[in-house]
């Protein structure tokens, strides 16, 4: 299997899914230029024209919306924007609108429609460039809400994503553009929603992690290894719908979870799962749960700053011995 | 010009909307019509002659103030009626109400509770018929002078303008967001001078005469079908009463009794009668008896609203994904 890199992943995948379906159209700003800013789009305007592949005006507002419009009258909209904080310039049309539809309709209107965001910390673009909202999607009914690590996962979600009749927010992460790895070359490469991955068994103690996460928390479960620590590492990989079942067999296991995420810490997706888990499997667990995640603060410009704000292997290990009592 | 079947046509929707808004109001009164309800009353001749003049495929973008948009769409008034009571039967299984009511297929791509919300919708449906789907046909997007100071709205004609997208933006200038008067809330005197500002032809209108909509509509339309972008149509025109059922500040509070009885004079309704009557197009009797059926129509809704069922309480969490 070839190994490539994360946004190429992201390419293929609208590729593939615009070569499938007449109706899928992908449109944000500057993504018909370069690949845009971070080569999402290589390519794809000589192979699909520029009415399929358009490149925006700095309107939020009118562009999030008008991939709702799209949607509801027949195409299937994927959206990119180019970081996520700008999607406050929209929420009227996410929140208000493209997440309500289909309920407000009785079942009556599909929204078939992909958001691509781009989020995370890592590069010292401070507080209003390097956010993570997936708490706040997952908070708003209507929306799925997916959150791939790798770029397998990043090809075969966002085909499922495009594929899905529901409104999906579909958070990539700055820092894994450019990782590599295998992906399956299939058009049919779909990865369902829902069905968490499990990167890592074990029988200690189950960690949660998403996205960039996920190779903190790897890198942290390696050190753990060598001293005899055996972490369980699961990638729920979809916040909405959640793979609770999974998370849920492997405390019983271990009886121990550590969750982390790069999502502000009050009302997380994290504390979330931390009250489910507590409420079905409460006799299984041997310790607190324990969550590692970014402060209650706006993320900080310096790399210093920004360092100690984001969650590290060190913070990780140290939360799983704490939950082992070590 | 209209020919004498068009100008009946258009009298009865106008009719078909006053009647059944009227109907609400007192509904409203009795508590059997709840929550928000924004009437249209005064304002028909703009969507009526709209929808009269748009072809299969075609769509458009409501407002808060949307029955009447609705009931041109060819919204039928019982699930109509039921969506007010909150019933099972209704266009929306009772989970809308009146500020989202959706009917894709009739072309309605919804009422909408935030203004200037269907803005952007109006232009990415119309991306999607003219360079998704390349159809010639074309979106009305309707929203009020308050929604003409949203910075979506700008943004909407920006992209609709740039992209060449078929889409009629018509203001429905009432003069009033909620208490205050457009004098202290937009900063140009008539809004269709903002069209220039994005590039595309804008006119202001009486919104009550449906023979000024035709040919303004009709110069819009021509333009939008024919892929050369998008136009403004301003329409002035009133809304007779509250901004809601209980805004008891609209006759004589923040609007003279004289404005809105002046305004009363100008119904686009009465005016319309006025015309097909002196005009021989039509007798008294006739628009009578259209009276008369239209009012038993909104009756037999009340009915059917009274008497159908509530919506289960398991409905709660569906339909909240596809």
């Amino acid at each position: 299997m070839a190994k490539i890199k994360y946004s190429i992943a992201i390419r293929d995948a609208l590729a593939e899914e615009m070569r499938r379906d007449a109706d899928v159209f992908i449109m944000g700003e500057d993504i018909a230029s370069f690949g845009g800013v971070f080569g999402c789009t290589l390519n794809l305007p000589e192979e699909f024209g520029l009415k399929r592949v358009r490149s925006t005006p700095i309107s939020e507002a009118a562009f999030v919306g008008a991939g709702l419009g799209a949607s509801i009258s027949g195409a299937r909209a994927v959206v990119e924007l180019q970081y996520v904080d700008f999607i406050l310039c929209a929420m009227d049309q996410l929140v208000n609108q493209t997440a309500k539809i289909h309920y407000m309709s009785n079942g009556k209107v599909e929204v078939p429609y992909t958001l691509r965001v781009q989020q995370g910390c890592g590069r010292g673009n401070g507080a209003q460039h390097a956010q993570n909202f997936e708490s706040m999607f997952a908070n708003v009914p209507g929306l799925k809400v997916v959150c791939p690590a790798t770029p397998s996962d990043a090809k075969g979600l966002l085909k499922t994503a495009i594929r899905d009749n529901n409104p999906v927010v579909f958070c990539e992460h700055k820092m894994l553009y450019a990782t590599r790895g295998e992906v399956p070359e299939s058009d049919d490469f779909l990865i369902p929603f829902g069905v968490a991955d499990i990167k890592r068994p074990g029988k200690d103690a189950t960690v949660i992690a998403t996205s960039y996460m996920v190779g903190k928390a790897l890198e942290a479960a390696k050190k753990l290894e060598k001293e005899g620590i055996d972490v369980e590492l699961i990638d729920p990989r979809t916040i909405v719908p959640l793979d609770l079942e999974t998370i849920c067999k492997s405390v019983e296991k271990t009886g121990r979870l550590v969750i982390v995420h790069e999502t502000n810490e009050f009302g997380s997706f994290g504390a979330e799962i931390a009250f489910k888990v507590q409420s079905k499997v409460f006799n299984y667990l041997d310790a607190p749960i324990e969550r590692i995640c970014t402060s209650q603060v706006p993320m900080p410009y310096s790399r210093v700053l920004e360092d100690a704000n984001v969650p590290t292997p060190e913070r990780i290990i140290e939360a799983v011995k704490k939950v082992m009592y070590i | 010009m209209f020919r004498t079947d068009e100008v009946k046509e258009i009298y009865e929707m106008m009719v078909r909307m006053r009647f059944f808004e009227e109907e609400t109001l007192r509904l409203y009164n009795e508590a059997l019509v709840t929550g928000s309800l924004h009437p249209y009353i005064g304002e028909e001749a703009i969507a009526a002659t709209a929808t009269h003049l748009m072809k299969d495929g075609d769509m458009l973008t409501s407002t808060h103030r949307g029955l009447g948009h609705c009931i041109a769409c060819g919204v039928e008034f019982n699930p109509l009626m039921a969506e007010l009571f909150g019933k099972a039967t209704g266009i929306g299984g009772g989970k809308g109400g009146s500020m989202h009511i959706f009917d894709v297929e009739k072309g309605l791509l919804g009422t909408n509770g935030i203004v200037a919300g269907g803005t952007s919708i109006a232009v990415g449906a119309a991306l999607n018929l003219k360079d998704i789907k390349n159809t010639d046909n074309i979106v009305f997007c309707f929203f009020g002078e308050g929604a003409s100071n949203e910075g979506v709205t700008h943004e909407s004609m920006n992209l609709a303008s740039v992209w060449n997208l078929p889409v009629i933006f018509v203001c429905e200038n009432n003069m009033y967001q909620v208490f205050t008067h457009e004098e202290v809330s937009c900063s140009v005197e008539n809004i269709a001078e903002r069209a220039k500002g994005y590039s595309m032809p804008g006119v202001t209108i009486d919104g009550n005469d449906i023979f000024e909509l035709e040919k303004a509509y009709k110069k819009a339309i021509k333009r939008a079908r024919a892929g050369e972008g998008p136009s403004f149509v301003e329409c002035k025109t009133y809304r007779w009463g509250g901004h809601w059922p209980g805004d008891v500040h609209a006759y004589g509070g923040y609007r003279s009794t004289e404005e809105v009885d002046e305004w009363k004079r100008k119904c686009p309704i009465e005016r319309l009668g006025k015309h097909v009557i002196k005009n021989g197009l039509a007798a008294e009797k006739e628009l009578q008896e259209i009276k008369d059926k239209v009012s038993k129509e909104v009756d037999e809704s009340i009915s059917f609203a009274t008497n159908s069922p509530e919506p289960d309480v398991s409905e709660l969490m569906k339909h909240i994904f596809a």
